[in-house]
């Protein structure tokens, strides 16, 4: 692998009940995935709002990915229907923005440590492949 | 709280942590953060000394904000929040950070983007805990009543403990006698007592309990409420006979003429189309199988009516509801064993002399279709040589990844019932590898191994084949010795993999419980919390969080009734401290938080001449889904409130130098 080669930021929001303890137990088993996500608790997928998205993508991250439980699973009952719907609106929002490559929705259940790796390392993937955002810079800018 | 002072706490975790990154360095990264007051690392944290150092710091440097960046909160939040308690400070003025489970865990290989990452993490949490404020909880009490579903040895122990201590518990059991799988064992390994001598007693003391109500032949469909006080829907399954009238004499179940596959025989011989489970049934009453009555089918007959001395069978019965208020759930609904015809390869199904290690329980039993004695059931011929297959679709990748945990121990059990009863007959064992791992089990298995005609072969038949004889044929790459051997047996006995029981992912839906990748209940911890799920109140019991045997079984059920006691006598439930918070001055009142909330604990009301949203503590339940929609800001989540994430993930994009 080259030398300074571009490494993104993602930002990835996780549901306590399922995607973040699916992702402790990445960490449990010792499975390896890429450094570049940093992720924020939330009690359900739910909870995430458009402006959190659009936040991380204005700050400076060059990607976001939402996590929560199976449809079905939801701790809440029903919490990831609702992220589910927001999340096709959003889409919208951001292919006007040109955008929307950069955003995905997944879940990833507690005990999908393996599969939440290979969510986290498809995604940075094919960030680096879109290559840098720099929307903050761009904004900042102008 | 005008003036924000920070405390920052890196754990080495020994080497977990420390043997990655250097958490010396980090910590002196964070102290040049904004707020931050102090700044220390210590090799375990959660350890007395680390909590004192950071009590200490806290009176000392009058801290008001901790950050502990070590392992995942979902490990030791409490913890450190018990020590910000014993400080005088709120404990949700605490931010874990994780550094571990996220960090050190997984990104080994890149050890300085590891600690760039760790850094980054960290003032992030130092962004965000300058915007968290002191949250109360409320207390609400707790029904001291338990429901425990399932009525096998493990709902049995479990619910005999928590009657015990006072507490009332209600039975539901699918079928229509409690007992589960160790009611269809002839005897238990390692000692080889007789299972029904050792179940049967505590059966009927179930049944006699004065805090025990059964609910045979009945399931559980709906649960709503929270911890400390749930509603439970319970479906009782029409049996077609009058339970309060009839007073189990037998008597139209000797008259009945009508006949049907038996399931507590596994399909070998026959029942009666109105049936007992078995003889030592608990409770001991009939139940109508429509699809084999005559008056069903036909229209005709009706001689258990005619017979019945007390007049209990009703035909017009329907299915009934009630509805159970309970404060703790125990589940204890078991496993299933694995269908065996998906392994066409082995011909069960197909082939009458291949059965599964459950059928040869059946066999063996005395009050089994055979009568105890082991035949072929093709012919009713003594077999002579008996091929046992282990792991018959456990270990596999195209079945069940899984041990089954007692399917080594079950078939040296089997050698015996084999020897046993055709003493001049040959068994062959089929193992991939032998587990016998309990007390006791590696003494029987060296006893099994000392005894002539016996011998264990380390391979899997390939493809199995039946013979005109109805013998079976097949060949097994021993490898042992390498050796390709050719087998006839006249019986093959799989020792068959296990499964959760078809009927938990609906329950499981209803009860907000996770799985494992078998299927299995999901445990909150797998070590130290293996009966207690992330659903609070609701507690497992036995093999539906994991194949068992029935020592680890009972003590497992008795561990969760034990956890499910402490719950239910402790007396209150504290609400969640994640709740949904209004900001009144910036509320519409349109209305939409409640719309999307989950627990209809969110009412619109009329105050002072303007309508806003009020929430109700005990009902919030804490997921921040108001909060998303809340078009103005003004409905916000404790501990997530929208300042709070944003100042955290804004970080996090932008980075932290
Ligand atoms: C062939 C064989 C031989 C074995 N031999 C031995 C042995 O010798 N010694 C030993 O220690 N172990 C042995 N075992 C293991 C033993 O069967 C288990 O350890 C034990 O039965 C587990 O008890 P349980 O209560 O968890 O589950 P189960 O026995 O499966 O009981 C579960 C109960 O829940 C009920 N239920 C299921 N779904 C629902 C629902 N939705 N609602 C309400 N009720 C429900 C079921 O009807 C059942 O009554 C053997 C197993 C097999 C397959
Ligand atoms: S709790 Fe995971 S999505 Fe709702």
């Amino acid at each position: 692998m080259s030398e300074g080669r571009f490494e993104p930021r993602v930002v990835v929001f996780a549901c306590n009940w399922c995607s973040y303890a699916g992702i402790d137990l990445a960490g449990t088993s010792r499975i390896k995935y890429p450094h570049n996500v940093r992720i924020v608790k939330v009690m359900c997928s739910g909870r995430v709002n458009p402006e959190m998205v659009l936040k991380a993508l204005a700050d400076g991250a060059d990607g976001v990915l939402i996590t929560g439980c199976h449809p079905g699973d939801c701790h809440y009952i029903s919490g990831n229907y609702k992220t589910m719907r927001r999340y096709f609106l959003l889409k919208k929002l951001l292919k006007q923005l040109g955008l929307e490559e950069r955003v995905r929705l997944e879940w990833i259940s507690a005990s999908e440590g393996e599969r939440w790796a290979r969510v986290a390392t498809d995604f940075v993937e094919h960030i680096r492949r879109l290559g840098p955002l720099r929307l903050k810079e761009v904004m900042s800018s102008e | 709280m005008s003036d924000v002072r920070i405390g920052v706490y890196v754990c080495h975790c020994g080497k977990n942590i420390g043997g990655v990154i250097n958490p010396a360095k980090v910590a002196e990264f964070a102290s040049r953060l904004p707020n931050v007051v102090v700044s220390r690392d210590y090799m375990y944290m959660c350890s007395s000394p680390g909590q004192a150092l950071i009590e200490d710091d806290i009176k000392k440097y009058n801290l008001n904000r901790v950050i502990v960046a070590a392992c995942s909160p979902r490990m030791h939040e409490p913890t450190f929040q018990a020590v910000l308690k014993r400080a005088g400070l709120n404990p949700w003025l605490l931010q874990m950070v994780n550094i571990r489970e996220h960090v050190t865990w997984v990104h080994e290989d890149t050890p300085d983007k590891a600690e760039e990452k760790a850094e980054e993490l960290i003032a992030a949490a130092v962004a965000r805990a300058a915007h968290l404020y002191e949250i109360t909880t409320e207390k609400a009490p707790v029904v001291k009543s338990a429901l425990v579903i399932g009525g096998g040895i493990a709902g049995i122990r479990a619910a005999l403990d928590l009657a015990n201590a006072g507490i009332k518990v209600y039975l539901v059991e699918k079928k229509q006698s409690i007992g589960g799988k160790m009611a269809q064992l002839d005897k238990t390994f390692p000692t080889l007592d007789c299972s029904k001598c050792i179940l049967t007693p505590l059966m009927v003391d179930v049944a006699r309990h004065p805090n025990i109500e059964i609910y045979a032949y009945s399931e559980v469909v709906d649960v709503s409420g929270s911890a400390g006080d749930f509603k439970v829907k319970v479906k009782l399954k029409p049996t077609y006979v009058d339970w309060s009238k009839c007073t189990g004499c037998g008597l139209c179940v000797e008259k009945c003429p009508g006949r049907a596959p038996s399931e507590f025989n596994e399909g070998l011989g026959f029942r009666k189309a109105i049936y007992f489970e078995f003889a030592q049934a608990v409770p001991r009453k009939p139940v109508i199988d429509p699809r084999y009555c005559l008056w069903f089918t036909k229209g005709i007959c009706r001689v258990c009516s005619k017979v019945c001395p007390v007049g209990a069978i009703d035909y017009e019965q329907k299915e009934r509801y009630v509805e159970l208020n309970v404060g703790a759930i125990v589940v204890a609904i078991g496993y299933e064993i694995y269908d065996m015809s998906k392994m066409v390869e082995y011909g069960y199904g197909k082939f009458k002399n291949v059965i599964t290690g459950l059928q040869l329980e059946r066999l063996s039993d005395a009050d089994g279709p055979t009568k105890g004695k082991i035949l072929r059931l093709s012919d009713g011929k003594e077999p002579k040589t008996v091929a046992i297959v282990l792991c018959a679709g456990s270990r596999d990748e195209k079945h069940v990844k899984y041990c089954c945990r007692f399917g080594c121990a079950a078939a040296l059990k089997h050698v015996y019932y084999i020897k046993h009863s055709v003493p001049d007959s040959k068994v062959l064992i089929f193992y991939t590898d032998v587990r016998a791992f309990g007390k006791g089990f590696e003494e029987f298995y060296q006893k099994v191994r000392s005894w002539d005609d016996v011998y264990f072969i380390r391979g899997r038949p390939a493809e199995i084949f039946e013979d005109k004889d109805g013998s079976l044929v097949f060949d097994v790459y021993d490898s042992n010795t390498g050796q390709l051997i050719n087998v006839k047996a006249d019986l093959v006995v799989l020792e068959s993999a296990v499964v959760p029981p078809k009927d938990w992912e609906p329950l499981r839906r209803l009860l907000k419980v996770s799985c494992d990748p078998g299927g299995f209940a999901l445990e909150l911890h797998p070590k130290l919390r293996p009966f207690e799920t992330t659903a609070d109140g609701i507690f497992l019991a036995g093999t539906i969080q994991g194949p068992k045997d029935i020592p680890d079984t009972v003590a497992h059920a008795a561990a969760a009734a034990a956890a499910a006691i402490g719950f239910l006598l402790k007396g209150y439930v504290e609400s969640v401290p994640y709740l949904a918070t209004v900001n009144e001055d910036l509320c519409s009142g349109c209305g939409l938080c409640a719309s999307v909330c989950p627990y209809d604990a969110i009412t619109i009301e009329e105050k002072e001449g303007r309508r806003v949203a009020k929430v109700n503590m005990i009902r919030c339940k804490g997921c921040g889904a108001c909060a998303a929609t809340c078009p103005s800001g003004a409905m916000q989540q404790n501990y997530f409130t929208d300042t709070q994430i944003l100042s955290e993930v804004s970080t996090l994009a932008g980075g932290a130098k």
